[in-house]
């Protein structure tokens, strides 16, 4: 057995598994499946300051080798994940992150400041959303927008801020030095690469908003490029994600530089995905005489 | 146990129709777990996501449920290539289901082409109280009208190009049977026109109605939020979800 504990922030995770945001919700509905216990973290479902309904559908699309959705942050707001949802998670051995949104600063200050008097373990500022007109990924494409963002969230809440990148960009390392410089305690990167598909038939998008979020497996490489580049640049610790779908895909982005991982589409082909790839990581690393996962992180050797 | 996932043995497996598979799956827990209405949700072999079928038999003494489905497009292929004796990977039973009673006298059953087969449980559920209207393309197109009958249930045939039964909508029939009176319930799954058409007849005449609906999925057990469905809640729009506060609505809550 080897030891697959990280520490992220000062935070101790039990293993670096961490479902993403989005599409394990709280993790209720996974319960009934494994127990949370099992995994090292849990992205929660992003929260606005107030409910949100998101986008009409269809918002979902199958891509070769992955998936496009156009949700559009619909949840309950931060109140009701406050009151109903964070104290059952908060019982069940395993990181919370809560992924936050916002429209503007202001809400995104806002919805920090209520999590402060709260026991959340991380606070995860979503400034790469893809699918909401206002806010979004619209902090996460420009440096100086992504850095007022995190300036004003920082200076309102002591809790570890990992802040999430957007592969939408010409350079993530910039807007990840960016968030870094005003005092982001992580990155993790990256959310979803937009995409459209076409009904050929209809001539209309398969999604209702047109375009979505593109993941799973093919967008893996990318996912891997980004991460590598991004710790060339920063200092801080990274949480990789993008098409993890297996123990080797988990041990080749911690590698790059990932110091732990969010498993997101796998998860719709397999539930388990998260659980399997746990124990795969384990299995590799036992293969490979390796003790420790934190032994991997950044292990690449480059050309 | 709400629901579970893995690999389940297929039994039997035939051609029903044109494009259109019937399976029968061993899987003795999801069975016992299962109710009229309700999904499975199927992994395709080289896909991201899984696909969500309804349930179209279920045998509790058996242990085995019956699935039937067409291809629609790769995902679907897929898994038609499946055989007898081949694994089947379900997450299942998922979703909300019809509501039953046992205390009506006489329900109505109305499926539109593959949204069929999800009438197949409550035609056994209900037996001779039973009218079950369904309608498809072509008399080739036409499926289950024997397992129907087996069921105790009447039959009503329609077809849109007038090849066998009535010539026409299955809206036109039950138009005429709710006029008549003594339905306690509907229970509808097709094309949206035609479940949109049927929730104004059942509004009209005050008459119970549940129907199915379809959309693209993801997880399929209302974490992603993928599948939203615009409905109203306390009187107010809400974005429901398919897979979880469905595939079954009360037709006076979906907003079309």
């Amino acid at each position: 057995m080897a030891d697959l504990s990280v520490k992220i922030c000062g935070v101790d995770f039990k293993n670096p598994i961490i479902p993403a945001s989005g599409v394990f919700g709280y993790g209720r509905e996974y319960e009934e499946l494994f127990p949370l216990n099992k995994l090292g973290g849990i992205a929660t479902k992003g929260t606005t300051l107030h409910l949100r309904t998101g986008n009409p559908a269809p918002r979902i699309a199958e891509t070769p080798s992955g998936m496009l959705n156009s949700v559009g942050l619909q949840n309950p707001g931060i109140d009701h994940f406050i009151s109903s949802e964070l104290p059952y998670l908060l019982t069940k051995d395993l990181v919370v992150l809560a992924n936050i949104a916002g429209s503007t600063v202001e809400e995104c200050v806002e919805v920090a400041e209520k999590l402060e008097s709260t026991d959340v373990h991380m606070i995860e500022l979503n400034i790469s959303c893809p699918n909401v007109k206002q806010g979004g990924a619209a902090f996460g494409t420009r440096c100086d927008m992504a850095a007022e963002v995190t300036r004003q969230v920082r200076k309102v809440t002591s809790k570890p801020l990992v802040v999430k990148l957007s592969p939408n960009v010409t350079s993530i390392t910039e807007i990840a030095k960016a968030v870094e410089a005003e005092g982001a305690d992580a990155v993790s990167l990256i959310n979803t690469l937009l995409g459209m598909r076409i009904d050929i038939n209809t001539r209309r998008p398969v999604l209702r908003n047109n375009v979505g979020g593109m993941s799973g497996p093919a967008v893996f490489p990318i996912a891997v490029r980004m991460v590598w580049q991004t710790a060339n640049a920063v200092k801080i610790p990274i949480i990789g994600m993008g098409g993890v779908s297996s123990g080797k895909d988990a041990i080749e982005l911690m590698m790059a530089g990932a110091s732990a991982v969010q498993v997101g589409a796998a998860i719709f082909t397999d539930p388990f995905a998260p659980v399997k790839i746990i124990d795969e990581m384990n299995d590799i690393l036992d293969s490979k005489g390796i003790s420790s996962v934190g032994e991997i992180i950044g292990s690449v050797q480059p050309w | 146990m709400k629901y579970t996932q893995g690999q389940f043995l297929i039994t039997k497996k035939d051609a029903v129709a044109r494009n259109i598979y019937s399976f029968e799956i061993s899987c003795p827990e999801v069975a016992d777990a299962a109710s009229p209405g309700q999904f499975v949700h199927i992994r395709a072999n080289g896909f991201t996501l899984r696909r969500p079928i309804s349930i179209c038999g279920i045998n509790k003494v058996k242990g085995t449920l019956r699935i039937v489905f067409e291809i629609r497009g790769e995902g679907t292929a897929e898994i038609a290539k499946l055989n007898k004796g081949d694994l089947i990977d379900m997450l299942a039973p998922l979703g909300h289901g019809f509501t039953t009673d046992s205390n009506f006298k006489k329900v109505i059953l109305i499926g539109g082409g593959i949204g069929t087969p999800p009438m197949l449980p409550l035609a056994q559920f209900y037996g001779s109280k039973a009218v079950v209207i369904s309608g498809f393309r072509n008399y080739s197109a036409a499926i289950l009208q024997e397992d129907f009958r087996s069921a105790g249930a009447e039959t009503i045939l329609c077809t849109d190009d007038g090849s066998a039964g009535i010539h026409g909508l299955v809206t036109v029939p039950f138009a005429e049977l709710a006029e008549k009176g003594g339905i306690d319930a509907v229970y509808a799954c097709g094309p949206l026109p035609m479940l949109k058409g049927i929730s104004g007849i059942c509004k009209e005449n005050n008459i119970f109605c549940q129907i199915s609906l379809e959309e693209r999925m993801a997880c399929g057990i209302g974490a992603c939020l993928g599948c939203a469905c615009r409905t109203l809640k306390n009187d107010e729009e809400y974005f429901a979800h398919v897979c979880k506060d469905g595939p079954v609505f009360n037709a006076e809550e979906v907003l079309w």
